[in-house]
């Protein structure tokens, strides 16, 4: 084993550029297997493109990215999916024309073994893989309480459900790392409370770590185990919920001034 | 007066009074509508899973027909001269694939669009060399015999070609519904379709993918030029016809499987009925050749996103 302190997820000297704008510079930090690793920061200070990174989106001009002992300078998608990287989108990204059953079924697709032929015709491995599939679905869809909304549209579903739904799809592929960007934004109370639950009890109960970017403060000291910081690209803080809650830099590039 | 009675007054009386000769036209418009919906889906498989416009899609129809009849005049059976074509028309969904999409991707959607453009132009001189470039008819064994039909008001005449193209068009079209519906990889087609940054999030591989949907469209071409072939023989002019696509899919939407077919009857249909009740008393005729243009450019300004395809709203 190479992975000091069971480090799940290490990236380092991270430097990514889109033409003149930088939006990562030599950003670096590890997650730790079976944490809820949590990525804030202003606006525009490059959690989102960290998460691009991670799940190869985006590809780094500088640094790697080491999981589960490998490193790499970037990843492709394809890739870190079939590795164990599964992800949520800041704006939602369900298949609108399927159905809840058929989007979180689309996440066990790297899980068939059966030739694509078989698939297609769905014959021999590919029917019964299918129907093997389709159990491990229902029981994210029992974990995530969307039973009454299987056979909808997820297009006609209100927005919080719609983010249930894509979490749902993550979890389907049984991921080492869950990749979350702004599980909450514009939920009500009460639905936020709900996606609280269940980011804890994905991490509680089926021990998957979590790297969650969140702009709401009170959710983020009371899920995270740990804390980056990142203020134009840079790595301004890291610590547990405590250490950052009393940082003075955190405080005075972040948490002064108020957000959307 | 006179003009406006034979606009507006005469078709109509001339339907309700001849209702058998209506049955037969709106039959026959239907029937080359649905060669206009089998082009039309193949176009709208390959737009909506890689967003490009597949100029080719019309000589893709042709090219299939061309290898199917040389196979067949050189004494293939017919099954076997059609299960041959699906082989060649995936062949040439993989080198299409590597050869031109492959090191074009992340190209602005125009230059995919004029690489297409070189493949119709590449396939119809390919085609010809190979086959040679007279009109052959196929003979694939589709009885060609006038049926009569008595319906309560008149005798209705039919071809028993086009009610077996109608057969197997609607055939067709339910297997792929079933196959996007009900397989794991239709479900990955359609979710390719929907969005492909998820799609690639849950690990599907789009370059698999877009082989795939390439071969799709090209069984669909196959199965649209036996069926053209067969009425007009396998010609050169069939990939003009096949530009009829156009219309239809500003009519039912580029991003629309069901408009697709739907757009492919209401054209087919409606130029028909144009023809027979307007077109030739007024017009002297041949307006089957442009009334789906005109119809379509209509369409253009009031609902260009189709009858139901999703608006296209530009990302900023
Ligand atoms: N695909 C892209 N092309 C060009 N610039 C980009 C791209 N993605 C991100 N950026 C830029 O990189 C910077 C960081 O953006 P990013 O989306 O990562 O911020 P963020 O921290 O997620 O912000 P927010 O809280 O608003 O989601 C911004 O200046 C943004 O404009
Ligand atoms: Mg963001």
């Amino acid at each position: 084993m190479n992975r000091p302190e069971h480090i799940l997820l290490s990236v380092k000297d991270i430097s990514l550029r889109f033409g003149g704008v930088r939006a990562l510079t030599d950003v670096s930090f590890d997650i730790r297997e079976g944490e809820i690793f949590a990525i804030i920061g202003p606006n525009g200070a490059g959690k989102s493109s960290m998460l691009n990174c991670i799940n190869g989106f985006y590809h780094p001009q500088e640094g790697t990215i080491t999981f589960k002992g490998e490193e790499r300078r970037q990843m492709r998608p394809h890739e870190a999916a079939a590795q164990g990287i599964s992800r949520t989108f800041q704006n939602i990204a369900l298949f609108k024309g399927m159905t809840t059953l058929e989007n979180v079924m689309t996440g066990r697709m790297l899980k068939m073994q059966a030739s694509f032929v078989e698939q297609a015709l769905y014959i021999g491995r590919g029917k019964r893989e299918e129907i093997a599939h389709r159990e491990k679905v229902e029981e994210v869809i029992d974990f995530l309480e969307i039973q009454s909304i299987r056979k909808t549209p997820v297009g006609r579903l209100p927005y919080g459900l719609q983010k249930r739904v894509e979490l749902a799809r993550a979890l389907a592929a049984e991921p080492e790392l869950l990749l979350l960007d702004e599980p909450m934004a514009g939920m009500n109370v009460e639905e936020k409370e709900d996606m609280c639950r269940f980011v804890l009890s994905t991490n509680h109960e089926l021990g998957t770590t979590i790297a969650l970017i969140e702009h709401d403060m009170g959710v983020v000291m009371d899920l995270s185990d740990r804390v980056v910081v990142l203020d134009y690209g840079r790595k301004l803080a890291e610590g547990t919920p405590d250490e950052i809650r009393g940082n003075q830099d955190v405080i005075d590039a972040y948490l002064g001034v108020s957000h959307d | 007066m006179e003009t406006l009675y034979l606009i507006f007054i005469d078709p109509f009386v001339q339907m309700v009074v001849e209702p058998a000769f209506l049955v037969e036209v709106l039959i026959g418009g239907l029937m080359s509508g649905v060669m206009y919906s089998l082009v039309a889906l193949g176009f709208v498989l390959i737009f909506k899973a890689s967003g490009i416009f597949n100029f080719a899609q019309g000589i893709f129809v042709l090219f299939a027909a061309l290898n199917f009849v040389g196979l067949m005049d050189l004494g293939v059976h017919p099954i076997l001269a059609f299960l041959i074509t699906v082989g060649i028309m995936t062949v040439l969904a993989f080198a299409v694939d590597r050869l031109v999409l492959r090191p074009l991707v992340n190209q602005d959607p125009i230059i995919l669009f004029m690489a297409t453009i070189g493949i119709a132009f590449f396939l119809e001189g390919f085609g010809e060399s190979i086959w040679g470039g007279d009109v052959r008819p196929v003979r694939v064994g589709i009885p060609d015999a006038a049926l009569f039909w008595e319906a309560g008001f008149g005798e209705i005449l039919v071809q028993s070609s086009d009610l077996f193209a109608g057969v197997i068009a609607a055939f067709l079209v339910t297997v792929l519904a079933l196959f996007f519906h009900f397989t794991p990889v239709g479900r990955a087609l359609r979710a390719v379709a929907d969005d492909h940054q998820a799609a690639l999030s849950v690990g599907i591989p789009l370059n698999n993918i877009w082989v795939i949907v390439w071969a799709v469209a090209g069984f669909v071409a196959l199965v649209a030029g036996i069926m053209w072939g067969a009425k007009l023989g396998v010609q050169f002019a069939l990939s003009t016809i096949a530009l009829k696509a156009l219309p239809v899919l500003i009519l039912g939407g580029f991003t629309s499987i069901p408009g697709a077919i739907i757009g492919g009857l209401i054209v087919g249909a409606g130029e028909k009925l144009f023809e027979n009740y307007w077109g030739v008393p007024l017009l002297e005729g041949a307006t089957e050749e442009w009334f789906a243009y005109i119809v379509a450019m209509i369409f253009l300004f009031f609902r260009p996103q189709g009858l139901f395809g999703e608006k296209i709203i530009e990302r900023v």
